[in-house]
């Protein structure tokens, strides 16, 4: 039962290290990233990769944030122009995109058998205690990360961030380079995820492109939703939310009987999906709601809002 | 080479033709709703289900299964859209139509997993008889291939009469224009939203059934598809629904030539690659003219 929590709160810390990266990306910087997903299978990639060809594993780890920066930051400057909904599409299209190569570059990525072996780090000086140590080295870096992050998002950087966030146009007239922070919080948002997924590979010493899917972008938009998708604090509650849902339901889609695997699965991916679509509807801005990010205009302003883009979505009436 | 070539271009049309109806499905919920609709997967994999179950259980022959997909798609995709989407839409915000955007997602995946969920991951062929490939000057097209172009043909002419006779398809067409101006005109927008709805994932599952007759139906079918499907509307547009037909169409072409240079496995690449030069050079899509007018 131990050893279970050890590796649930690993996992969870997994998810946390994601979360920080999509609210640093999506919450403060109003950058979607539906390929949030892409960026933690190329993480994993690159540090498995390089862990095999022989270098030590923090070099692994910073090459994997390394890689992921630099392909977010490549791929933001491409779309740089593109509102919101078609910035959607095609992250989305980029992760199915750098899973079909994982599939398929077999001389490089082994395809759909998957990287197995990686290396784990200490883990023949650590035996029994590794679990331990490895829960406790990833909570770590969630918290230097989570550290860091306020620390950006405090200072003039982070308001100018949420200023694009709010209003590129007011924020260019004000003199910030829109452009270079919307880089930056890509940028950092995507080696965020590909830290994530490099401690992945380590932790579970496999990885496959079937452990990249959609699914997982999705798990973590409701991680940050759940916490408030502005707020540093409200990643690391949501994830740890997120982890007792998806644990939740693995044990109640076995109190079921008569269910095989396929449907236990699915019951549980059915789970998370209604709880996203539940929460946006009744709690958008999550446990956490801005409280502090907006200047002393005082009441809540419609903001740019209705205009957003080009067309407003069809309003309902009622 | 040159029957190989016209054999690419031929397979590429039978894709395309495919491909252009939930295109179509998604650029008119988009035209009249304002925002991406992801779930236009889950809708074309029900559609195909839909179709299976009537097909295999009741002996049914094409046009009614058709017809059913029709029906338990649509009826699917409003029912969905009014529980998961609607809420949503409602609360107006820079952020809605993406928020939008990413609950679809989420609506697809808890769809999908329905599906999974009640059919298993098995791959779920149609009970119809298998006619014999006919050849013309060496090209070689199957029989429901054959069919398949023609019925979305029809279906894509149904729908342009629709548009351009009716009186509710033109409110569609005014509220797709703008929005404010048809509520002032006292055009009733839920009803129009739920019509759109209807009919655009309607299309999305004729699409899936007979894109299952061709090959078979598994809970993934929609999503396997979506960046291809995307594609066509993008190409197109977004917001015009000859433009969808022409960018599927396309579409289907350009990865059926690709194959000439890549594996087949990257086939979504040619999408993706289409979806991103259309947004960032032409966002109004390749068929707009110089001046960017779109409708």
């Amino acid at each position: 039962m131990i050893s279970y929590l050890i590796f649930v709160g690993t996992i969870a810390g997994f998810y946390s290290l994601l979360s920080l990266g999509l609210v640093k990306a999506w919450g403060q910087g109003g950058l979607v990233n539906l390929g949030l997903v892409g960026f933690v299978g190329l993480g994993a990639y690159t540090s498995a990769l390089l862990s095999g060809a022989g270098y030590p594993i923090w070099i692994d780890w910073i090459a994997a944030s390394a890689v992921s920066a630099a392909v977010g930051v490549a791929l933001c400057f491409v779309v740089r122009n593109l509102r919101g909904d078609y910035l959607a599409i095609v992250t989305l299209g980029f992760a199915e995109i750098l899973r079909l190569a994982e599939t398929n570059e077999k001389w490089l990525t082994k395809g759909s058998d998957g990287i197995s072996g990686i290396v784990a780090p200490l883990k023949n000086h650590l035996g029994d205690n590794f679990a331990v140590f490895y829960l406790v080295l990833t909570w770590v870096l969630v918290g230097i990360v989570a550290f860091v992050l306020n620390w950006l998002l405090r200072s003039p950087f982070g308001r100018a961030l949420r200023a694009v966030r709010d209003d590129e146009q007011v924020a260019a007239v004000a003199g910030k380079s829109v452009l270079r922070l919307k880089l930056q919080a890509f940028g950092i948002g995507a080696a965020l995820s590909g830290l994530g997924g490099a401690l992945y590979a380590h932790f579970t010493s496999y990885i496959a492109p079937d452990v990249f899917i959609t699914q997982l972008t999705i798990y973590i938009f409701l991680a940050v939703t759940v916490g408030g998708y502005t707020r540093l604090a409200g990643a690391v509650i949501g994830s740890l939310a997120l982890i007792a849902l998806l644990e939740a339901t693995r044990f109640v889609a076995a109190l079921v009987p008569g269910l095989d695997a396929v449907q236990i699965a699915s019951l549980r991916e059915f789970a998370i999906a209604v709880t996203l679509i539940l929460v946006m509807q009744l709690r958008p801005d999550g446990a956490f709601r801005m409280s502090n990010e907006r200047s002393g205009l005082g009441a809540s302003r419609p903001g740019p809002d209705a205009c957003y883009g080009k067309k407003a979505v069809l309003d309902d009436g009622t | 080479m040159l029957t190989d070539l016209l054999q690419y271009l031929v397979n590429g049309l039978i894709v395309g033709a495919l491909i252009a109806l939930p295109a179509l499905g998604l650029t008119l919920i988009f035209s009249v709703l304002g925002f991406v609709n992801f779930s236009v997967a889950a809708q074309l994999t029900a559609g195909a289900y839909a179709g299976w179950l009537a097909n295999t259980t009741l002996h049914l022959p094409l046009v009614p299964v058709l017809v059913i997909a029709f029906s338990v798609a649509g009826a699917l995709g409003v029912v969905t859209d009014r529980i998961a989407l609607a809420p949503i839409r409602r609360k107006p915000s820079a952020q809605t139509p993406l928020m939008v955007a990413v609950v679809s997602i989420a609506l697809s995946m808890a769809l999908e997993s329905a599906y999974r969920f009640s059919f298993g991951s098995g791959l779920n062929s149609f009970d119809m008889p298998i006619a014999r490939d006919m050849k013309i000057g060496g090209i070689r097209i199957g029989l429901q291939q054959l069919h398949n172009i023609e019925i979305a043909i029809g279906l894509a002419v149904l729908l342009a009469l629709f548009f351009s006779l009716t009186k509710l398809g033109k409110a569609m067409r005014a509220v797709a224009d703008n929005a404010d101006l048809a509520r002032l005109k006292g055009i009733e927008p839920v009803r129009l939203a739920n019509l759109a709805t209807f009919i655009g994932m309607g299309l999305a599952g004729v699409g899936g059934a007979l894109l299952a007759i061709d090959t078979s139906v598994d809970p993934s079918t929609g999503s396997r598809l979506i960046l291809l499907i995307f594609a066509g509307s993008v190409v197109g547009g977004l917001t015009s629904l000859p433009g969808a037909v022409a960018g599927a169409l396309l579409m289907g072409v350009i990865g059926e030539l690709g194959l000439l240079i890549l594996p087949p496995v990257y086939q979504s690449l040619t999408a993706f690659v289409a979806i991103l030069i259309t947004l960032l050079a032409r966002p109004g899509g390749i068929f707009s003219g110089a001046s960017g007018v779109r409708k």
